[in-house]
């Protein structure tokens, strides 16, 4: 497995952790979303309690060479709050689910967070320096009687301490029956599309009174429903392309040049059945949470819930490579299924290069997958051995029979620490892993 | 099953008869309507204002059923009142992976 020693192969070292100590986690500090920006510097998490943290990474010291600049908090703010739809009847959680960064094109930064119901864009803008020496008004801002001032003097700016602010430029809001899943934008960066679980629209960064609909699955009758969009994305070079995901498993690819509403799809990915396997977990397992394309956009990844498929975009009958995540709950799917645990939506993420992929996994674990060399390594994010610069010791899980020492068995594992977001820098390698409510930085030892 | 089979059953088919026999009237379609509805539904909430207005009335004279550890999870028995509603307002306090 990865870190057996030579080669390419990466040792991942703790290098830092955010968040309470605590066990007693509050709903409102469950971490929902994790995402890097296009240059790597900032890394965004969003919550339960639709807050948004953003860490900035410093600046390389060189003096440290041995590793590279830590992130610390650079901006925070409440992005979304709960809602009651009085209407529906319906209660709106504030849960942040997806955060997209925009490329950045001034000194602002710019990012798309979304709940079940409503977009926004938040534009994060620094500033150093203030205006000092109005003639009208005094330092703390009170007004002067006009008939005191007997002299004029130029305002000129000074510096001050450095304020990070963020203030919504959009709301996307009334678009959305069902609940939002994904956003994603366009390699144009003017457009973007949000999925909810029958629908997907498009929008225009600038427009917020209007959305296209551009995939809608809803049937007449909804007796009739046998599937529900899990996940989509934009393809990140071609701006008319983009792929959808559905809980049997299906993978959607549609071309907005064919027609506006583009229910008939122009590619179907799917893997065939093996019909004498088929059982009640069968459907449900293969439910996909997470599509992600590759950098280069020749594959795209799914998770579903034991494994990690690659596609190429041009074989659409089978994956060009699977991963197993953790193959050994197979034979734990009826108490999985019975304390909701199957139902978990993991992401997974690829390397900058695309030669590695990631995913979580329970227990506090997450696994990589080397693509080239077809090796694969389990570790952990923990509290302990977090010394930094220490090498992550590998983790190994006995399915049955006679565990070994530092082997942790099945029943063991604790199925409510759950690794389901996590984040691979751009560049880099240095990934962000998030437990329940802390968010772990993991970089590779530089030498 | 009959102990003179020779094929193995596989895991997955062998945590089915598991749930089967916990649960023997479990639907045949897990992926279907039901399971999906419920997803869709998510968040929906149900008032009666019959039921709360019988039920501030009878508060008068007795005790009723008090909510459940699980605020969420509406029974027959229980009718809700602003008391028993959990807070819509989230707290504004900075997130922990700030501090």
């Amino acid at each position: 497995f990865l870190g057996a020693g030579g080669g390419n192969d990466i040792q991942w070292c703790f290098s830092q952790v955010k968040g309470a100590v605590d066990d007693d986690v509050a709903e409102a500090d469950i971490i929902s979303t994790v995402e890097f920006n296009h240059s790597g510097e900032l890394l965004a998490t969003g919550d339960k309690g639709g807050r948004v943290v953003i860490f900035q990474q410093e600046q390389e010291n060189k003096t440290q060479s041995h590793s590279r600049g830590e992130y610390n908090v650079y901006s925070t703010f409440q992005s979304h709050e709960p809602e009651f739809d009085y209407l529906k009847s319906l209660e709106i959680e504030e849960k942040i689910n997806k955060i997209r960064w925009l490329p950045q094109k001034n000194a602002a930064q710019f990012l798309l967070s979304t709940n079940d119901k409503t977009i926004k864009l938040w534009k994060i803008s620094e500033r150093d320096k203030r205006p000092e020496g109005y003639n009208l008004k005094e330092e703390d801002g009170r007004y002067r009687d006009p008939t005191t001032v007997t002299t004029l003097r130029v305002p000129v700016f000074r510096p001050m301490d450095l304020m990070v602010e963020a203030s919504p430029r959009r709301i996307f809001a009334n678009a959305h029956t069902y609940h939002i899943n994904s956003i994603s934008i366009n390699s144009d960066y003017e457009t973007y599309l949000s999925a909810d679980d029958l629908r997907i629209n498009l929008w225009h960064l600038e427009i917020t009174d209007r959305s296209f609909n551009i995939v809608d699955i809803k049937p007449a009758n909804m007796e009739e429903l046998t599937e529900v969009i899990t996940a989509a994305e934009f393809h990140p070079n071609s701006c008319n392309t983009f792929v959808y995901s559905s809980s049997k498993g299906t993978i959607r690819l549609c071309d907005m040049r064919a027609s506006a509403l583009c229910d008939r799809h122009s590619k179907l990915f799917e893997e065939p059945e093996d019909p004498s396997n088929r059982s009640f977990f069968s459907e449900i397992i293969s439910s996909i949470s997470d599509v992600k394309f590759s950098h280069s956009g020749r594959y795209m990844m799914t998770r579903d819930y034991l494994s990690v498929k690659i596609w190429d975009l041009n074989m659409e009958n089978r994956p060009v490579e699977t991963y197993q995540v953790h193959e050994y709950l197979r034979s734990k799917l009826c108490s999985l299924y019975e304390n909701d645990c199957i139902f978990d939506k993991f992401e997974c993420c690829w390397n900058g290069s695309d030669s590695i992929v990631m995913t979580g996994s329970y227990n506090n674990f997450f696994r990589m997958f080397d693509r080239n060399s077809k090796r694969d390594v389990t570790l952990e994010a923990s509290r302990e051995n977090n010394k930094p610069r220490t090498v992550l010791k590998p983790r190994k899980v006995c399915a049955s029979g006679k565990r070994k020492k530092d082997e942790i068995s099945v029943d063991s594992l604790d199925f409510n620490k759950k690794i389901l977001h996590t984040a691979w820098h751009p560049k880099e390698n240095i990934i962000a892993v998030a437990t329940t409510n802390n968010l772990y930085i993991f970089q590779d030892k530089m030498n | 099953q009959d102990t003179q089979e020779k094929e193995t059953v596989t895991p997955e088919r062998a945590e089915e008869a598991k749930l089967k026999a916990k649960y023997p009237n479990l639907g045949q379609k897990p992926g279907g309507s039901d399971f999906l509805m419920k997803r869709l539904q998510k968040g929906q909430k149900y008032f009666d204002s019959g039921d709360y207005n019988m039920a501030k009335a009878k508060m008068k004279n007795k005790q009723l059923p008090s909510v459940g550890p699980d605020k969420n999870l509406v029974t027959g028995d229980h009718i809700p009142t602003p008391q028993d509603l959990p807070q819509r307002k989230s707290s504004l306090v900075t997130s922990k992976l700030a501090g």
